[in-house]
């Protein structure tokens, strides 16, 4: 039954393929075309060459912006992965094997919930409690909770440790979800694998590592891939969290704010489109050699 | 300027578009350029007619007239009910077509890139556009006829006449003016007279009773100064620079607007953030530096912060919060050296909320005569008496019953007589250039007081301003 197979084919596909090209792929050959350009925003457009990317090199923000972003990188999915990971195992093979079945720790239905809660809350209203609670005076939820004589923690109000409240909050955000999304890999893991280590003796450390990790590391690739990409953006929390948007002093500033101000503050979408495409091959980059580091052969 | 006077909103919208902006930063940029590339083509046909004594402009009186308002901390209220229907008894042929937003730059941005512009826009709030860009590309009328036209209601002067100083300059670029800069705002230290009272303590006019005080203050259990680092640390920046102005004269701020090479370097600004900074490392509580302006504002109204640097939108920001007995008042800045050479009462008072007609619109010389009405003295009593904020005809509020705050800047206005001066423009000119002064006056006040690290800091922004090609340059005298 090949008889009509492309008419179907493209009947299905046009509209999003459509959609794709004019609201993704044309924006994004703008941008580049754009990069090229010293455009403002209003009127008439000059093409500058390269000008924007040595103007680039030689911005320190950029630098500091690109560096934040691999602080982010390297430690988002890390943390987020590994709590993860330590949750899902608790809630379906913490608690052990009886009668052949394994099981969560006590009480691991209620927990599977609490734990998806953070998911269901949006960006902007998270944003807004976790600035209260590193609040940088008494009035914070941290602050708050410590004895009296203590002067304040500054929290987002200290360079040092601003970005680190940006990633907590990141973190809080996302593991629930991995949490659901390994619980889900742990369950595709047969009984049988389990009950036969469990016959020869193995702890649930034992049980963790020589099986429910390496059963486990395409979803986890996959949830690497994502989180990742979402360290190089977090425009939203540091948009709203932290002081001066982006301070104290830039200590915060990833390259999403960086463009978001170039396009929408300082007229200079030239110089934002430029920021773009450097954080667009960035991501590119990132998602292949992820995907080619940790790959390995099926288990 | 009008960033600050609707800064409440401002805030709240900030959010509302974090959540949108967030998960689109990298396309937003080419969507946006979705319209790259128009308005450079010439417009239709834009309506005339005959000058004379009755239409000085030269309207054409059939024509409608097409006007979108930020729909913000000042209402909507002063355009649906007062200016269109001045407007309208005057050309009762011409339509006014009315809209509001919150959210000038998505609604008039792509309309000014199509050609397809209103005739008279307030370009304000959070998402205002880049005035001075739109300026660049030729998208703002030239506003000369309509500050050399007569008055629309005060009989025998031009409408350049029946305003406050400065506030032609202030919509001017390059000479020229494109804006009308409609409120006017004081800026000083504000305090709680009922509290000062109380405490039998005087407002200080040198720096040595400035400290002197403060640190009267500072044992009351009350810190003495306070300001948000967090989100308005431009309030700090126009207490600096008006210090800087009173000890070198406004021409330090021009120097600082035109991107003179040693500007920022100069000892009358090194002098006024030595000075600040003292400040910041004695009086301010470093955890001030986290909060936001409305956090601290209630501190202040609870009376745990005694002085506010701020512009006289405060009282009305504040009226919910201010508890009974609470009287706002405004005192300049101290003077800082005996050998300031601008008295102590010296004022900055400046205009803002920018109102422009539209160059490439259907109708420019409408949307000139309504700014002519807004302009007129019963429109701008009205505006005053609506939104609690001065404007910048001169005497419109005279007879109006004014809150203590506003008096109490009414009062300051005619203390600093002929020593009011605008304060400066690179704030809006050079937005780059603001947000790095932000940050380096949170550094100054909050990180130890090294007022040669500000200078030099803010010296190095404003020259890689002035060597960016890609940034439109304005200069004022």
């Amino acid at each position: 039954m090949r008889h009509g197979k492309y008419p179907f084919i493209i009947g299905f596909l046009a509209v999003p393929v459509a959609l794709y090209a004019t609201f993704v792929v044309a924006a994004y050959i703008q941008t580049f075309q754009l990069s090229m350009t010293s455009w403002s925003g209003f009127g008439a457009i000059k093409f500058v060459g390269a000008d924007n990317f040595v103007k680039l090199w030689n911005d320190e923000l950029f630098w500091k912006s690109l560096r934040h972003n691999g602080y982010l990188l390297l430690l988002l999915p890390i943390v987020t992965i590994a709590l993860a990971l330590v949750f899902a195992f608790l809630l379906n093979v913490g608690g052990g094997s009886k009668g052949g079945v394994t099981r969560g720790v006590w009480g691991s239905k209620f927990y599977r919930v609490i734990f998806f809660f953070p998911q269901l809350m949006a960006l902007a209203i998270v944003a807004v409690i976790f600035g209260r609670v590193f609040a940088s005076d008494k009035s914070g939820m941290l602050n708050g909770l410590f004895p009296d004589s203590w002067s304040p923690w500054l929290f987002l109000a200290d360079e040092r440790w601003a970005l680190t409240c940006i990633l907590v909050v990141l973190v809080w955000q996302a593991v629930g979800f991995y949490v659901v999304l390994f619980s889900a890999g742990m369950g595709s893991i047969g009984e049988e694998i389990y009950e036969a280590a469990a016959l020869d003796g193995a702890s649930r450390i034992t049980l963790f590592f020589k099986i429910t990790l390496p059963l486990l590391w395409n979803t986890i690739q996959t949830g690497w891939v994502y989180l990742g990409i979402a360290a190089f953006d977090a425009f939203a929390l540091i948009n709203i969290m932290t002081v001066d948007r982006g301070g104290p002093d830039g200590a915060t500033s990833v390259l999403a704010m960086m463009i978001y101000r170039n396009t929408f503050e300082y007229s200079q979408v030239g110089y934002a489109s430029a920021l773009g495409v450097v954080l667009f091959f960035l991501t590119l980059t990132f998602a292949a050699l992820t995907l080619r580091v940790t790959r390995r052969d099926a288990v | 300027m009008s960033q600050i006077t609707n800064s409440e909103l401002d805030r709240r919208s900030l959010l509302r578009r974090a959540g949108a902006v967030g998960l689109a930063a990298i396309p937003a940029v080419g969507m946006l350029s979705a319209c790259v590339g128009g308005g450079s083509e010439e417009p239709a046909k834009q309506a005339t007619g005959e000058k004379s004594a009755d239409n000085p402009l030269g309207i054409d009186p059939k024509a409608p007239v097409e006007i979108v308002i930020f729909d913000g901390g000042l209402g909507t209220k002063y355009a649906t009910d007062v200016d269109t229907p001045i407007y309208k008894k005057k050309w009762p042929e011409s339509e006014v077509k009315y809209s509001a937003t919150q959210e000038i730059s998505t609604v008039v941005q792509p309309r000014l890139n199509a050609g397809d512009a209103p005739d008279m826009i307030n370009n304000s709030g959070a998402k205002m556009m880049d005035f001075g860009a739109i300026v660049a590309a030729g998208q703002a009328q030239d506003l000369t006829d309509l500050f050399a036209a007569p008055s629309f209601d005060i009989a025998g002067k031009t409408v350049a006449e029946t305003l406050v100083p400065g506030a032609v300059e202030q919509g001017s670029y390059s000479g020229k003016p494109y804006a009308v800069n409609y409120s006017y705002t004081v800026f000083g230290l504000w305090y709680n007279k009922a509290l000062f009272t109380k405490n039998n303590w005087t407002v200080p006019t040198t720096w040595a009773e400035f400290t002197a005080l403060c640190d009267k203050i500072k044992a009351a259990g009350i810190v003495p100064f306070g300001y948000a680092g967090n989100n308005a640390a431009y309030y700090m920046v126009r207490a600096l620079l008006t210090s800087a102005a009173k000890i070198g004269t406004e021409q330090a701020l021009k120097d600082i607007d035109n991107l003179k090479p040693g500007a920022w370097t100069a000892p009358a600004v090194l002098e006024a953030a030595k000075a600040w900074g003292e400040i910041g490392n004695k009086y301010l509580d470093k955890s001030f530096l986290g909060l936001k302006h409305t956090e601290v504002q209630l501190r202040q109204n609870q009376d745990k912060v005694a002085f506010y640097p701020c512009g006289s939108w405060l009282e009305n920001e504040q009226a919910k919060d201010t508890p009974p007995g609470f009287e706002y008042a405004v005192a300049a800045y101290p003077s800082v050296t005996t050998s300031d050479q601008l008295p102590a009462p010296a004022l900055n008072a400046a205009a803002g909320e920018i109102y422009f007609a539209s160059s490439k619109g259907k109708n420019p010389r409408g949307g000139m005569e309504y700014l002519r009405v807004m302009l007129s003295k019963e429109a701008a009593k009205e505006f005053t008496n609506l939104t609690k904020s001065l404007t910048v005809v001169a005497g419109a509020a005279e007879g109006l019953t004014l809150s203590p705050g506003l008096t109490s800047a009414n009062e300051a206005i005619t203390k600093a007589g002929k020593d009011l001066f605008m304060g400066y423009l690179f704030d809006t000119w050079y937005k780059k250039l603001n947000d790095e002064s932000l940050s380096a006056v949170n550094d100054l006040m909050f990180k130890g007081g090294d007022a040669q690290k500000f200078c030099d800091r803010m010296e190095a922004a404003s020259q890689a301003i002035a060597k960016d090609s890609s940034v439109q340059k304005q200069t004022r005298s």
